[in-house]
C-alpha cells in the first residue's frame, strides 16, 4: 500500500510508524544532496512556499527557507510581530490574502495553539505547522527523531528523558507523540509548576526526580526556559532552576556513558544546560540543526512534490 | 387578540400532569383540562388540535446577554427575545454587561421601554452590582430596583474585593433582592481558555482549573452566610462546586444555583479541533463533572436551568482559539437539549418544566411558572418527539455561535404564547 502524509502537516498526533519511517527514509536521501558541492535539485521548480512567521524564529525559518531553495522552490518570507489583530486584520484575512497569490504551501509559526488547524480548515493550499503556541512543533520532533535514529541506528527501547518546561513546550508534545510511536521509552521531568496537570496526560512516563529521569538514559532532551514567561511565577530564580533542573557534567554521568544530549535551541547557557555539556562530545545540538534542513526538504517533497495529480 | 383553544394536550399543570385542553382569553389562561372546551369563550376560539404536544408554563431564562445597547451587531432586544420565543421562553433576564453598563435607572428604563415596543418575551433586567462593573463602588441598587431590575450581578467580572462584596450583599438583602454570582477567582483563572485537564494539556491551551470556580463559590457562600443574603450561583460547571452548595443548603444558607445545557451535554473533549463555538466561561469540564451535574439536576440540588445565551459574531469567533471571545448561544437549543436528557432518562418532563420555569420564577420573585386558570397566559407548547437538526442558518438570534450545530435534538417548541400573544408559531421554517 502506498503511504501518504495527507495534505497538511499539522502535528504528529495520529501519525503512524509507517508515515514517520517514510519521512526518515526520505530525509536520508535529502541529506546526501546536502553533502554535495552543489546542494540544489530541480524537484520543486516552479512551486512557491510562503513562510508566514508570527513569532520570532531564526532557526526554523532559515531551515525551511534553505530546504525549499535546495529543492528549487521559490520562497517568500513574511513576519508579523504579535497578533494580526493588533494590525486590525484577522489571521484568517491575512492567510486568505496570501492564498490568493497562489502559493503551493504555507509554513506557519504562530503563538496561538491551533492556529495552523484553523487555517487548514479554510485554505486550499498545504499548511505546515512550524510551531503553534504550546501545542506542537512537528518538524522539530521529526528532526530530533531522525537525529536519534542516525546516532543509535533505531529508537526501539531507547530511554529518552525530556527535561524542563514540559507544559509550555510544543517541542515536548510533538516529541512525546513521535517517540512513543517509534517505540522509545519517554520520561518527562521538570519543576512541578511546569508539568501538565495531571502529569501523565501527555502519554509519557513521569520521573519523580532528576536522577530517575537521567538514570541509564540514552537521550537527554533539554527544553528551553522561556524567559518571557517570567510573570507566571514558575520558579523562584534562575540560580535555583539551574541548581535543580539544569544539566551539567556531574548530572550527565547518571546517564549511560554513550548517552547523547539534545536541545531544540536557542539554548540558555548556564540555565537549563551548562556550556561544557552543550559543547561537549555527547552533544548533538548542531547535528539537530544540520538534519533540520534535510528533514524539511523531505517534508516539502512529500507534501508538495509527488506529481501534478494532487493539485487539481 | 384571538381566543386560543388547544385540545388534546399533555399538560404540565401546577396541579399535576393531565391531558386536556388549554383555553387562552386575552392575556390569561381561562381554563385548563376538561373544562377548557366547555368554557363559554371556547366557541369563538381559534382551535388547534394539539394531540401529542405538551404544554408547560413559559420558560424563564435567568441568564442571557441581549447585547443592546452597545453591541447590536451581535444581538438586539428584538432579535434575542425572538430567539427566546423560538426556544419556548416567555421571559429572559439580560445581564448588565452592555455598553453603557446597566448600572443606572435610566439604562434599566431604556431596556424596558425598548422591550415594551419590540420584544417577543418579557424582559427582566439584571442590574450591575458595582458601577461600570468596575468593582469599586456600589450601584444605586434601590433606584435600579424601582426602575425594574429584578436582581444584581457583575456576572463575568465578579467583585474581587471581599469587603465591597460583603457590603453589596448586605445592601441587596435590605432590598430583598437576589445577587447572581458568577463565581470565579479571577487571579487563578487568569490566562486560561479552557478547562484545565488532560485535554488542555494535549491541545497546548492554558487551563482554567475547576478550583477557580470552586474558590469563587466558597467565597460567595461564606459571605452570603455572613450577611444572610440571598445568592444565586450562576452556571455551575463542576462537581466540587456542587458539594459546597449542597453543604451550604444543608446549613440553611440562602443559596440557589443553575447550570446550562452545554455543561450537561458536552465536556472538554468536545473542544475537539479548537472549536471556538465550544469556548465559554466557565469552560466545558471533564466527563466526571458532567455526570455529577446530571445527577444534581435529577436529584434537585441544582435549582434551575439557564442558558447564559452569549451571542458573538464571527469577528469574535472566527479567530485563533485563545483570542476568541468566551460565550455561546443557547436560547433556541435549550429545550431540545433538555429533551435529550428526558430521552436519556436523566430527568422527567415535570422536572424539566420546574427547572426552566417555576424555579427561575421563584428565585427571581417574578410571576409565571404555573400552568393554572387565572395565571398570565405565558405558555410553551412543544413536541417532545419531533427530531430536528440544529443548523447555523436557522437561528433567529443574530449570532450563530451555538455549540450544538450539527446535533439532532429530540424535540422543539411549536407555539410560544406570552401574555396571550403568539410570539412563536408554526411556519414554513419549522416544518
Amino acid at each position: 500500500m502506498e503511504i501518504a502524509l495527507g495534505r497538511h502537516l499539522l502535528g504528529l498526533e495520529g501519525f503512524s510508524l509507517e508515515q514517520i519511517e517514510l519521512i526518515l527514509r526520505t530525509t536520508r536521501f535529502m541529506k546526501q544532496i546536502n553533502s554535495r558541492a552543489i546542494k540544489k535539485v530541480p524537484t520543486l521548480r516552479g512551486r512557491t512556499v510562503l513562510l508566514f512567521f508570527h513569532e520570532n524564529s531564526t532557526r526554523t525559518r532559515t531551515s525551511f527557507e534553505l530546504a525549499a531553495k535546495r529543492l528549487s522552490a521559490d520562497t517568500v518570507s513574511i513576519s508579523a510581530s504579535g497578533s494580526s489583530l493588533v494590525k486590525g486584520e484577522t489571521l484568517l484575512d491575512t492567510a486568505m490574502n496570501l492564498q490568493a497569490m497562489a502559493p503551493d504551501a504555507i509554513v506557519i509559526r504562530h503563538s496561538s495553539s491551533g492556529a495552523p488547524h484553523f487555517l487548514a480548515r479554510h485554505l486550499d493550499c498545504t499548511v505546515i505547522n512550524g510551531g503553534d503556541g504550546m501545542h506542537e512543533h512537528p518538524t522539530q520532533a521529526l528532526l530530533d527523531i531522525y537525529t536519534i535514529q542516525e546516532h543509535f541506528g533505531g529508537l526501539q527501547g531507547l530511554k529518552v528523558a525530556i527535561i524542563g518546561d514540559i507544559i509550555h513546550s510544543r517541542v515536548a508534545r510533538s516529541n512525546i507523540l513521535g517517540l512513543n510511536t517509534m517505540g522509545a521509552e519517554v520520561y518527562i521531568y521538570g519543576p512541578p509548576t511546569m508539568m501538565p496537570n495531571p502529569p501523565q496526560s501527555l502519554g509519557a512516563r513521569v520521573a519523580a526526580s532528576m536522577e530517575e529521569a537521567l538514570r541509564e538514559a540514552h537521550v537527554i532532551m533539554m527544553l528551553r526556559v522561556q524567559k518571557e514567561r517570567d510573570h507566571d511565577m514558575l520558579f523562584p530564580s534562575e540560580r535555583e532552576y539551574a541548581r535543580c533542573f539544569g544539566l551539567n557534567r556531574r548530572r550527565l554521568q547518571l546517564a549511560r556513558p554513550d548517552a547523547v544530549v539534545m536541545h531544540p535551541g536557542p539554548t540558555n547557557r548556564g540555565l537549563e544546560i551548562s556550556p561544557e555539556v552543550a559543547d561537549g562530545v555527547q552533544s548533538l545540538i548542531l547535528a539537530q540543526v544540520n538534519n533540520g534542513v534535510a528533514l524539511r526538504m523531505a517534508l516539502l517533497y512529500l507534501l508538495m512534490g509527488d506529481g501534478e495529480s494532487r493539485r487539481e | 387578540m384571538p381566543v386560543y383553544l388547544f385540545t388534546g394536550l399533555d399538560l404540565l399543570a401546577a396541579s399535576g400532569a393531565e391531558r386536556g385542553g388549554l383555553l387562552i382569553v386575552d392575556d390569561k389562561i381561562a381554563a385548563l383540562g376538561k373544562e377548557a372546551a366547555s368554557h363559554p369563550a371556547a366557541q369563538s376560539a381559534v382551535t388547534i388540535d394539539a394531540r401529542g404536544l405538551t404544554a408547560a408554563p413559559g420558560f424563564i431564562d435567568l441568564h442571557v446577554h441581549l447585547r443592546q445597547p452597545g453591541h447590536e451587531y451581535k444581538e438586539t432586544i428584538a432579535s434575542g427575545t425572538r430567539a427566546a420565543a423560538a426556544g419556548g421562553f416567555t421571559a429572559v433576564c439580560p445581564m448588565a454587561n452592555t455598553r453603557p453598563v446597566n448600572d443606572e435607572p435610566g439604562h434599566t428604563r431604556f431596556i424596558l421601554e425598548t422591550a415594551a415596543r419590540q420584544a417577543s418575551a418579557r424582559v427582566y433586567p439584571v442590574a450591575a452590582l458595582s458601577m461600570g462593573l468596575k468593582g469599586k463602588g456600589l450601584s444605586e441598587m434601590a433606584a435600579l430596583k424601582e426602575a425594574g431590575a429584578v436582581a444584581f450581578s457583575d456576572d463575568g467580572l465578579p467583585l474581587a474585593d471581599n469587603r465591597l462584596f460583603r457590603r453589596a450583599l448586605e445592601y441587596a438583602r435590605g432590598l430583598d433582592m437576589p445577587v447572581i454570582c458568577h463565581s470565579e477567582d479571577l487571579s487563578l483563572s487568569a490566562g486560561g481558555v479552557m478547562h484545565e485537564g488532560p485535554v488542555s494539556a494535549r491541545l497546548g491551551l492554558p487551563g482554567i482549573p475547576a478550583a477557580a470556580e470552586t474558590l469563587g463559590v466558597a467565597r460567595d457562600i461564606i459571605l452570603a452566610e455572613l450577611c444572610q443574603a440571598r445568592v444565586h450561583i450562576a452556571h455551575v460547571s463542576c462537581a466540587a462546586s456542587l458539594s459546597l452548595i449542597a453543604a451550604a443548603k444543608e446549613r440553611g444558607v440562602r443559596v440557589t444555583c443553575e447550570t446550562a445545557p452545554h455543561y450537561l451535554l458536552l465536556c472538554d473533549e468536545d473542544v475537539g479541533d479548537y472549536d471556538t463555538f465550544r469556548k465559554m466561561n466557565p469552560p466545558l469540564r471533564g466527563p466526571e463533572d458532567r455526570q455529577a451535574l446530571r445527577e444534581a439536576l435529577a436529584g434537585g440540588l441544582i435549582d434551575a436551568l439557564a442558558t447564559d445565551h452569549a451571542p458573538h459574531s464571527q469577528l469574535e469567533k472566527q479567530i485563533e482559539f485563545d483570542q476568541a471571545a468566551f460565550g455561546v448561544t443557547g436560547l433556541e437549543t435549550a429545550l431540545g437539549a433538555m429533551l435529550q436528557l428526558v430521552k436519556e432518562g436523566v430527568i422527567t418532563l415535570p422536572r424539566l418544566a420546574e427547572l426552566m420555569s417555576s424555579a427561575p420564577a421563584r428565585i427571581l420573585g417574578v410571576p409565571g411558572g404555573r400552568l393554572r386558570p387565572g395565571e398570565a397566559a405565558d405558555v410553551v407548547i412543544f413536541d417532545p418527539s419531533r427530531p430536528w437538526r440544529v443548523r447555523e442558518e436557522d437561528f433567529y438570534s443574530l449570532s450563530a455561535n451555538s455549540p450544538f450545530i450539527g446535533f439532532t435534538l429530540p424535540g422543539r417548541a411549536l407555539y410560544t404564547i406570552c401574555a396571550g400573544r403568539l410570539t412563536h408559531g408554526p411556519e414554513e421554517k419549522l416544518t
